[in-house]
């Protein structure tokens, strides 16, 4: 897949210029810059405390930027508050899991579905009188495997099903792009193996950014990683540039 | 499980039986059951906050105070509503209720936690200050006494029709929260509960959200309130102070959050036995806040848990029998 013809398509899904935040004196983020065209499998790597979920903080709208600019699908939302970014089509997952622990699976994923149709503020009519939703949530618990466990407390799920289910939910509103915060974390090398399947299998027209630490998913699934050190953006190049530069082993692999 | 059904019979049961039973006990406890279902309205609304949007709301008597004031100083000095207009009244109270929710609400959604509950404490003291100074319109300390109660072709003086008239306002209410928190704008509300910041990435705006709920509670508030002040007679100060929030919040605390049908059966059990309590021991209050304490350590989900949590038991016991029978040397 070469680059060049992404760019003709015309604007990049998700652009970051410049984008700075400080806490404090503390700069968690400086001067990022990342263009991610449809269908783009790309990838930020980086140490603990490289401010990669902060990175993800900004571009999702949880934490006001300090400088620079966000942009999806060419319109500028720095300004824009979470639930309106959504709404564009972007979605993401957390590092640390972020289900409705006392809902059920079912239940999970209808009020997924549910949070960008105008539905969701009908308060005179039960919500198990919308098919299309239910139907809609079948489906997506089918393809995950799910289906039959579908009442179950999300609770009473194992730590690598809950991590399926994250990413279960985000894709339920049908984004065009999808941030996934650490999707392996936490799981067996198993397991992850089992994540980079699932998520090469996703619609290729999707565009995902990864964050993760496990060095197999990412060279699997990125097809262009961004090394972040300190905040700042160090060097991007495909899988293979990227794990033979020593820049990147020196402060990131530590094998020198 | 208890399949859904089933609890909805349960429920007809219920009320079927309270309609057939009151009105045929004495004066006093068709009284007594008239103003703790007017009340119990009010801890449902509390209910919709508490256990299906998970903010604990210290300021709803607010909106029950000025439900009540409202038909109070309509009834007393402009003479409205002991007619046809009771209806007229009705309307405005949930309107008058659901207003200062909306005012209030811009205030207190932006917080959530502790900070929730003590802005809408400190909101709810303010009605109260209003109720207690401002002598010309509310009496002051003294209250307000209506005479009477309205008369549309049906006496609401007669206290078996008074009580069919409130008990129709509960069931009503009743109905249209249970639709309400089973809708897709109510599983909204249980998603905000567990996991706000989720529900935002998802789409939702979940100030909105809180917001619309809060206003709904406030307007269910003020229909209370209309009630409460018809049901006594009197509307004072102490219809809208702290305690009366307080006593709300506990209710639903006892009865098991997250159930609305259990908002109701604590409202009944507290007005209940502070009566009978009252009568029997001088230090009846002490014998309430047990309870309370009691509930709050050992039956965090309320009397609605009790089934749960009896099963659960059960299913110990018989996981560690067969532990043992299997421990056993054959």
């Amino acid at each position: 897949m070469s680059t060049e013809t992404h760019i003709s398509d015309g604007t990049p899904v998700l652009e970051l210029r410049g984008l700075c935040k400080s806490f404090g004196g503390l700069q968690a983020t400086r001067n990022v810059t990342l263009r991610i065209m449809p269908g783009d499998r790309k990838a930020v790597i980086g140490p603990n405390g490289a401010g990669k979920t902060t990175l993800f903080n900004l571009i999702t709208g949880i934490y006001p930027v300090t400088s620079g600019q966000v942009l999806l699908f060419g319109q500028d939302v720095t300004s824009w508050p979470s639930h309106k970014r959504t709404s564009l089509g972007m979605a993401r997952t957390f590092q640390i899991t972020h289900l409705f622990p006392k809902l059920s699976i079912l239940d999970n994923v209808l009020l997924a579905i549910q949070g960008l149709r105008k539905s969701k503020f009908v308060m005179w009519r039960f919500q198990s009188s919308y098919r299309d939703v239910y139907e809609k949530a079948y489906g997506l618990l089918d393809q995950a495997g799910f289906l039959d466990r579908k009442d179950t407390e999300v609770r009473n799920l194992s730590h690598g099903e809950q991590r399926q289910l994250e990413i279960v939910l985000g894709l339920a509103s049908d984004p065009k792009i999808l941030l996934l915060d650490e999707p392996a974390a936490g799981l067996s090398s198993g397991e992850s193996v089992e994540m980079a399947k699932f998520l090469m299998k996703l619609d290729p027209a999707l565009a995902i950014l990864l964050i993760e630490h496990d060095m197999d998913v990412v060279f699997d699934v990125a097809s262009e990683i961004s090394v972040l050190h300190f905040g700042e953006i160090l060097e991007t190049g495909t899988p293979q540039q990227i794990h033979s530069s020593a820049k990147v082993q020196e402060i990131y692999l530590g094998t020198g | 499980m208890v399949s859904q059904q089933v609890k909805i019979g349960m429920v007809i049961i219920g009320l079927a039986l309270l309609a057939f039973v009151i009105p045929q006990s004495g004066s006093f406890v068709i009284l007594l059951a008239t103003r703790a279902l007017a009340f119990a309205i009010l801890a449902m609304s509390v209910d919709l906050l508490l256990g299906f949007t998970g903010l604990s709301s210290m300021g709803q008597a607010a909106y029950f105070g000025v439900g009540a004031y409202l038909t109070a100083v309509l009834a007393t000095k402009f003479g409205i509503g002991m007619g046809w207009d009771f209806w007229l009244v009705v309307v405005m109270g949930i309107l008058l209720g659901a207003a200062l929710a909306a005012v209030f609400g811009l205030f207190a959604i932006r917080a959530s936690g502790v900070y929730f509950l003590m802005i809408t404490l400190a909101l709810g003291q303010c009605v109260w200050g209003l109720a207690y100074r401002w002598n010309s319109v509310t009496g002051g300390d003294n209250g307000i006494n209506m005479t009477g109660r309205p008369n549309f072709g049906i006496d609401l003086t007669n206290d078996v029709n008074f009580f069919y008239l409130v008990y129709a306002f509960f069931v009503v209410s009743l109905l249209l929260l249970y639709i309400l928190v089973r809708s897709p704008f109510g599983k909204s509300l249980a998603g905000i509960r567990e996991r706000e910041l989720r529900m935002q990435i998802l789409g939702y705006n979940t100030w909105l959200h809180k917001y619309i709920a809060f206003i709904i509670a406030g307007g269910f508030g003020g229909l209370a309130g209309v009630l409460w002040a018809q049901t006594n007679g009197h509307v004072s100060p102490e219809n809208v102070v702290l305690t009366t929030s307080v006593d709300a919040l506990l209710m639903v605390v006892l009865g098991g959050s997250g159930t609305l049908v259990g908002a109701a059966i604590g409202t009944g059990i507290v007005f209940g036995l502070r009566e009978f309590l009252s009568t029997i021991v001088p230090w009846w209050q002490y014998v309430l806040g047990a309870v309370y304490v009691l509930t709050i350590l050992y039956l965090p989900m309320g009397l609605m848990g009790i089934p749960a949590w009896i099963r659960q038991r059960r299913s110990q016991r018989k996981s560690e029998e067969s532990k043992k029978l299997a421990s056993k040397p054959s």
